[in-house]
Parts: structure tokens; sequence; C-alpha cells
């Protein structure tokens, strides 16, 4: 470089830029990595999977390579009532999340427990599984931990889709929520400071733990969404809501999601936009008594999953 | 333009490279404002045209963003540093060629990345938008030729020191490389969890405060001196400059994340760190404004200057607005509002893109050897972007303080919509000045270097008179 003074400085540059990462990547890495995971990062990852965006999995971002959360009354093996389960299945090949792939997401003890009661040592990807949420309590500390009910329990795959009070494909969901750029005007992190009356719960460390992409969302245009199920959980109000959001709430500015319907409704009828556009202006100027029906959704439509995320936000 | 990529370097004329990317960053802005301003109707009048996947406002916002970073500000980066960083150094572009197909790789590359993207291809993270296959491809194929090319310019100068300016050439160049294998380090090994989202801004912050902001500031070090003929003000200044961006700028990225439950260590640290980047600031604000020392009538008179100067004040409010909205005691009431949306916007449509715009403006008409075609339209020019920017950044402030306001007295969220759709369609309007500003802006290049007035040799451009 020709000067003495060049080759300190690009010395000092390396050494300081090397330190700030050091500050700023390693040792937050560290802290952060520590964290024991609580019920809500275990329940995340078992309804979202390995993923919500781009992955070999799912290249097309369309809500593939997700598990299915499902609602038990009774046992799918003996048939005996038991109170509502929440279980999640992962059909075989479904990309499991970190979780369960990695033995450092999850925090020590949750992993230990997870091994040692849950039997998670026993996953095959190849497989698949029906996996369960529980918690253990030694000593007053309750620990969280995955149940890996096709080894504890024998449930399979079939018997429990088939006895499957509710099928919620909340994690296709997410899917369309990270797609669709939904989290550009609705966060998912109420603020610490003042956001408790109004949006609820802000989350804590642990509520993170294997979850991708976190997609908290920093332009807040809209409202808070990590509890929304809380507050509305009609899949009639949140149909309408997508379909044409100024049909419940005349002041909104939320995009249309009607394209998400695909081209039928569920009776098979075609969706017809253009006419439905000219009826709701009909009734927006009131020359028309009732808005126009909302058209059913099909079970496969990318709508249904993006639904069955936000009911599922509770 | 491309008969040059396979030519021998001897045959390529010498600013080909910074030619070809000046105009096609030139294009892509006004593709991008285009962009931004048709998101901004789509905010104030949500039912204009519906029904479309590929025309819904959170498939074209990102795209928007994107454009804007890459298509221009990096873009504009790269044409400038291919003109200034040989000129600095007395001697040639160390190898017009790359420099050439550099410029071809980025054009592809914007247009894989940014289609992708619009189709929905994305990995979901703010700022890092892109999916990693992209983002190597940006590293690989657009960013370490650009950093090869400026480096080994430098390292065959034929000056005996290095210039402030291409400190931070060199510098950022670097470290764009290094934010853009780290940062996207979570796509590239599946990180989960608090550590990709911390991940996410840590990138966001340096692309910004390790390449935008400096780059901006060292085009600015090279044009004032240069148009106005003084010597800068102080080197010792200049380097407190770049020494307190490497420490300071570097480390306050958890300041973007203060609401979200990171680890309290962290984010103390990043707001105290954040407040520090006042130093680098300060330093260089009063750098560049002291080197126009008994030259200030050359702010109203010379173009390029009326845009660099511009830009230079517009860093005051932005930095003030940087230090201190992160800390806690402001950042409750600010964050997530279109305060903060302002303030993006002053940092790349105030500051950073009047620096460029300055440095296209005399760079093209150096390296066409053309004067400018028209003084009046590059006025007008300049007012369409001052007063576009001026309507956006106030209106999205108010509305961002209404929305502050209705965050700390639980107003239900339907009303602060109701009470920022004004500052919604002003912003619209901001923005569409900007794009047509642009276009008129692309039409005077155009010209000058179809009819621009001949420069001859051994004459810079400012210091010949207009005729038109």
């Amino acid at each position: 470089m020709g000067f003495r003074e060049y080759r300190i400085g690009s010395i000092l540059f390396g050494v300081a830029l090397s330190s700030s990462m050091m500050i700023t990547i390693y040792f937050p890495g560290l802290d952060i990595s520590s964290v024991s995971s609580t019920s809500i990062a275990l329940e995340k990852q078992l309804t979202y999977g390995k993923n919500s965006s781009f992955d070999y999995g799912d290249p097309f971002v369309q809500g593939k390579d997700k598990p299915i959360k499902v609602l038990l009354k009774k046992d799918p093996i003996t048939g005996a009532t038991m109170d509502d389960t929440n279980a999640y299945v992962f059909k075989p090949g479904t990309s499991l999340p970190s979780g369960l792939v990695h033995e450092h997401i999850m925090g020590a003890k949750v992993q230990a427990l997870s091994v040692s009661l849950g039997k998670t040592n026993q996953v095959d990807e190849s497989k698949g599984g029906v996996f369960l949420v529980q918690s253990s309590v030694k000593d007053g500390v309750e620990t969280p931990y995955i149940e890996f009910a096709t080894a504890t329990r024998g449930w399979t795959v079939e018997a429990t889709l088939a006895a499957a009070d509710q099928q919620m494909l909340a994690g296709s969901g997410k899917t369309m929520f990270v797609r669709e750029g939904c989290w550009w005007c609705h966060t998912l992190l109420p603020e610490e400071t003042h956001d408790w009356q109004s949006f609820g719960r802000p989350p804590v460390v642990g509520d993170f733990n294997g979850e991708s992409p976190t997609t908290f969302g920093s332009d807040r245009k809209a409202p808070d969404l990590l509890h929304v199920g809380s507050r509305n959980s009609s899949k009639e109000w949140m149909m309408m809501h997508f379909f044409n959001p100024r049909l419940v709430q005349p002041h909104s500015i939320m995009p249309r999601y009607d394209y998400l319907w695909g081209e039928t409704d569920k009776q098979g009828n075609k969706i017809d936009l253009a006419k439905w556009d000219e009826e709701f202006n009909a009734y927006r100027e009131g020359t028309r008594v009732y808005p126009p029906e909302v058209p059913e959704y099909r079970d496969d439509t990318e709508i249904r999953m993006l639904i069955d995320f936000v009911l599922n936000l509770k | 333009m491309l008969k040059y990529l396979f030519a021998k370097e001897k045959d390529i004329p010498g600013g080909s490279a910074a030619l070809f990317f000046g105009f096609s960053c030139l294009m892509w802005f006004i593709v991008g404002t285009g962009l931004g301003s048709f998101n901004a109707a789509k905010l104030a009048f949500p039912d204009w045209f519906t029904h479309s996947y590929l025309l819904q406002f959170g498939h074209m916002r990102q795209v928007h963003v994107h454009t804007v970073i890459f298509g221009w500000i990096v873009g504009a980066f790269a044409a400038s540093a291919m003109y200034i960083v040989p000129a600095l150094g007395n001697t040639k572009l160390w190898s017009e060629k790359l420099g050439v197909w550099n410029c071809m790789l980025w054009n592809i590359g914007l247009m894989l990345a940014l289609s992708t993207l619009w189709g929905g291809l994305t990995s979901g993270r703010e700022y890092s938008d892109f999916i990693w296959p992209i983002d190597l491809y940006i590293v690989i194929f657009m960013v370490t030729p650009l950093f090869t090319n400026i480096f080994m310019t430098i390292l065959h100068r034929r000056t005996q020191g290095i210039y402030t300016t291409n400190w931070f050439f060199a510098g950022s160049f670097f470290m764009l490389i290094v934010i853009l294998l780290i940062g996207n380090a979570p796509e590239f090994f599946h990180l989960t969890g608090l550590n990709e989202a911390y991940m996410t801004w840590w990138f966001a912050h340096n692309v910004l405060g390790l390449l935008i902001t400096p780059v901006a500031a060292a085009i600015t070090y090279y044009i004032v001196p240069k148009v106005t003929g003084n010597p800068l003000y102080s080197h010792r200044v200049g380097h407190l400059h770049f020494w307190s961006i490497v420490v300071f700028y570097s480390t306050p990225a958890a300041h973007h994340l203060m609401s979200s439950p990171l680890p309290e260590w962290l984010k103390s640290f990043a707001s105290v760190e954040g407040v520090l980047i006042l130093v680098p600031a300060i330093a260089y604000v009063c750098n560049i404004l002291l080197t126009m020392q008994g030259r200030w009538s050359m702010f109203v008179e010379n173009v390029e200057l009326k845009y660099t100067i511009t830009g230079v004040l517009l860093a005051i409010p932005l930095n003030m607005q940087g230090g201190f909205q992160q800390t806690r005691a402001i950042n409750w009431y600010v964050h997530g509002t279109g305060w903060i949306v302002a303030h993006a916007h002053l940092a790349l449509l105030g500051f950073s893109t009047f620096a460029e715009a300055a440095a296209i403006y005399y760079g093209l008409q150096t390296l066409l050897r053309r004067k400018l075609y028209s003084l009046s339209l590059a006025n007008f020019h300049f007012w369409m972007l001052l007063i576009g920017f001026s309507l956006y950044w106030v209106s999205m402030t108010i509305a961002g303080l209404i929305q502050g306001a209705a965050k700390i007295y639980e107003v239900p969220y339907l009303d602060v919509v109701i009470a920022e759709h004004p500052y919604m369609i002003v912003r619209w309007l901001g923005g569409t000045l900007v794009f047509l500003g642009n276009i008129v802006w692309l039409w005077n290049m155009y010209m000058t270097a179809k009819h621009g007035n001949k420069i001859e040799k051994g004459v810079l451009p400012h210091q010949v008179a207009y005729v038109r």
C-alpha cells in the first residue's frame, strides 16, 4: 500500500470490525441460544414446521411440506373419550422443525425431558408421526416438552387424522402470511410498554425457539395480530373480511384477498369477481339493500390456510 | 455498450463501465419510485387495482424497497466509484471490461431478484427478503467484482496518499460483502428464533450504516472540494468520521428491536452506541459545510452543489432523529409508526439520493464530455425531488405522531386509519412528484448524451458556462 500507516490502518480496520462482530453477533448469539423454550415456542414449532418461507420443501412458497394441527376429543387408537387435545400430525416426509432435528434449539432441560419422557429420539422424518406438547412439574418448576405420541401411545398418522374433530392448516397458513406480506402492516409483536390492553400479552424471550421467520413486522399500519384469535374467533367474519375488508370495516385500507379463493367456490360454482364488484358497488351506493354473498371457500384453497393461521393466533 | 463485453481491454474507452452503470441506475430509479408511488396510492385508495396477485400491496412493497436500494442507490454508488476512484488515483479503472460485465450481471441479477421477489418467493425477512440463491448471486456476481475493481484501482493509483472518499469506497464495498454473507447466515444455515430475528436487523442496520450512509458521504467528500475548488476543511476530521463509522455505526443493530424480548443488556448497549453515531455524523456535516467557506453562492448557482449540499443539510435532521429516536425514552412512542417510515425516506430519498444525484449529474457530464443539456430541467428536477420528498417526510412524520399518540392512549385502530387517511394521500402526491421529476431527469441526461455542448479536453463540466 506504500505507507506504513496504511498497513496499520488495514490491521486496525480488521480488528475494529471483528470486535464489533464479536460483541454484536457472537455474544448475543450465545445468550439467545441459551434460552429455554416456553410451551408457546414448542407449539409454534409443531404448528409451523421447519420454515415458513422459501425452503427446499416449499420452493414456490405455497404452504407445502407443513404439519396439520388437529383437535382430538377421543383417543385415536382406543376410542376412549378425553379432554380436548391438540395434536400435531406430520405426514411421512414432512420436514421436522429445528427443535426435533438439532439438540441445541429447545434448551437443555426441555430437550432432556423431550427425549426421556417424550421419546423424541425415535422420530424419523421419512415415517412421520404425531406430536403433543406436554409439561412436567418437578420441584414446583413447570417444564414443557414435546411428546412423540406415535412412540409413546401408538397414535399413527392415519388413525389420528381419521379421529380428528377439526384439522387446521395453520402451518401452511403462516407461509401464506409471509408470502402475502400481511406482516408489512400487521405486527406479531405487542410492545412491552403499552400494548397490553389493546393487543394482549407481549411475547417473552423463550417464545421463539425454532421459529423461522419470526415476522415481527416493523411498520404497524394495522392492528397487531399476535392474539387476534382470542379477540375474534369467527370464521365467517374472517371470510368476509379477507374477501373484501370494506364489507365489514368501511374505512379499512387492507387489500382484498379475493384471489386466494381460486376459480371456484365450495359448491363448485365459478366465482365471478366482476359481477360481485358490481353488486357491491350498488350496495355501497344504496341501490341494493344487502351486500352480495361472499362465496364459501374450498378446503384446499390458500384462503383456508390463511384463515386457519389467523384463527390459531390465540 | 454490449459490444464491449467481448472487446479487448485496450479497445474499451475509459469510463464505459461508469456510464453504463450511470444510465442503468437512472432507469432503476424511475422504476423504483414509480413502484413507490403506486404502493402509496394503494394505501390511500385500497380499491385501486384489485383482484390481482401481482398488484397487491404485500407483493409490491418489498420490490419498491429493493429496486431503490440495489437498482438506484447501490447502482449509483458503483457508477460514482468507477469514475471517482480513477480520478482520485490519477489512473484508469483497473478493468473496464470487468466493470462492463459487472454492470450487465448487475442488471440481470436485479431482474432475477426482483421478479422472484415479486412472484412471492421470499425469505420473509425485512431488507434481506431475497431468497438465498439470489443472495449468493448478489455477493458473487454483483458486489465482489465491484469491490475487486475498486480496490485494485486504488492499489494501482499513481498518487501517494489515498483520499478520504476512497477510504470509504474501499471500506464500504468490502464491508458489504461481509454483511451480505453474515447477515444472510440465518438462511444459509437455517438459524431460527430470536437469533434469526436479531440477525435480520443486524443485516438491515449494517447495510444502511456501513454502506449507504458512508458511501453517500464519500461522494460529497469528492464533489464539494472538486466543484468549489476549496480543499477539504480537515483530513483529521475525515479520519474521525471514518473510524467512528467503523466502530460506532456497526454495533447498534439491536436498537431496531427495542420493543422485542431481546436480552436487556443488548438493547441498552445498542441504544448507547446508537447515540454515539452522532460522532461520525457531526464530524461529517461540519467538515463538508466548513469546506464550503467563501463559496456559499455556489449552493445557489451550481446545480451539482445544490444537490450535494441539500443532501448534507438533510443529514442533520437525519442523524438527530437517528441518534435519539432509538433511545428507550423516545422509541416506545415512535416505534413501528409512520415516523420511522419518514426517517427511512429521509435517509434514502433525502440525504443519500441527493448526494448520488449530484454524483450522477456531475459524472455523466464528465464521462460524456458534454455539458448538461438543460439547467432549467435540472432545477425543475431538483424542486420536484425536494418538494416531493418534503411532502412525503412531513406527512409521514405527522402520521407517525398521530399513530404514536393513538398507541399510548389505546385508541381503536380503525380510528387511526381514518385519521391517517389525508396524510396517506399527501404521501402519494409527494412520491408521484419524485417519480415524475425522475422521468424529466432521464430525458435531460439522454439529451445531454445526444445534444449537450461538447466539453474540451482539460476542462471540467462545472467550468463551462450554460448556453441554453
